[in-house]
């Protein structure tokens, strides 16, 4: 949010925007921490019942690993792309914030294509999450954390439509600055999700 | 509120750098492939294997807080920081209770 500002009038303008751009972002930041909270009860309850598998499928049956890995890069290059997009932000280049929105937003799809390809290929084993414990809590708490992405696909969507028509005005950049905080949370709660469900899974 | 709030740079917002963000990918591309390594191409002995994939995904987790978030002790994010900890507090009283809870209720049960 350094921009190069002209005039005092306009400064004393950017600074009641960056007040309240500030503050929202600082509340956007304590959602977050209770969307943690959501995603730890998911995990607690994934840890209970991870071993509750009722004669069905257990982790180390159903998950590959090599795919998880792919899945686990596009989400780690969209959070490295939507760096790029902030740094280009910083500069005022609206261009390279499209372009690099955008590149986050085809990655974002991509693991999101993944994860409904996985979801589909298990429920059509007959590994749905109806089939035992263990399942109940994978599909809650890894499609939880896809329905996540899928919000941060669509909020990049209308925010690369709106920084299109308007572009780079303080207001987009607080959006900007909130969705990043939104995208990079996500894979932290990946990082959490591939350890404790797919790793330890296999183990 | 009013003291820090002249500073806009909050979480995500500060200054940063390609650098950075280079620099996170790295390293955390590294925390990724190490575990994944370990759990695809089996090593080491099994307990050893859990505390390094343990390990590796506490440590990527600052590293995407440090690098991707740029959360930093500066004065302007001392409340930021706060209420991460404050988080981190709960989700282990949430986690950790009820996986000892838990651990007990299913011994316990065992014996009938």
């Amino acid at each position: 949010m350094s921009h190069v500002v002209h005039n005092e009038t306009a400064r004393e303008q950017e600074h009641g925007h960056e007040d309240a751009g500030s503050l929202s972002l600082f509340g956007f930041w304590v959602y977050l921490m209770t969307d943690c909270i959501l995603f730890a009860t998911l995990f607690a309850t994934y840890a209970v019942l991870g071993q509750s598998v009722a004669g069905g499928p257990s982790a180390a049956d159903i998950f590959e690993l090599p795919y998880v890995l792919v899945e686990t890069f596009l989400l780690l290059l969209s959070s490295i792309t939507y760096g790029y997009a902030m740094l280009a932000n910083h500069r005022q280049d609206k261009r390279w914030v499209l372009r690099w929105l955008g590149v986050t937003f085809l990655l974002g799809l991509g693991f999101i294509a993944m994860e409904i390809n996985e979801f589909h290929h298990l429920i059509s084993e007959g590994a749905g999450p109806q089939r035992s414990a263990f399942l109940t809590a994978f599909f809650t708490l890894v499609g939880t954390h896809g329905l996540h992405v899928l919000v941060g696909l669509i909020w990049m969507a209308l925010l690369m439509m709106q920084v299109h028509q308007r572009g780079l005005t303080c207001v987009n950049a607080t959006r900007l600055s909130c969705l990043s905080l939104f995208w990079h949370f996500l894979d932290i709660v990946w990082v959490c999700v591939f350890t404790v469900v797919y790793l330890f899974g296999v183990i | 509120m009013s003291r820090q709030s002249h500073v806009p740079s909050s979480a995500g917002a500060s200054q940063s750098s390609h650098r950075s963000y280079n620099t996170g990918f790295v390293l955390a591309a590294l925390l990724t492939l190490l575990p994944f390594g370990l759990a695809m191409y089996p090593s080491l002995p099994r307990h050893l294997t859990f505390m390094t994939v343990l390990v590796c995904a506490l440590v990527q987790i600052v590293v995407h807080m440090v690098f991707f978030l740029h959360l930093t002790t500066a004065r302007e994010q001392r409340w930021n920081l706060i209420a991460l900890v404050f988080t981190v507090v709960i989700i282990t009283l949430l986690v950790g209770l009820s996986l000892w809870i838990m651990y007990y209720v299913h011994y316990n049960m065992l014996g009938l």
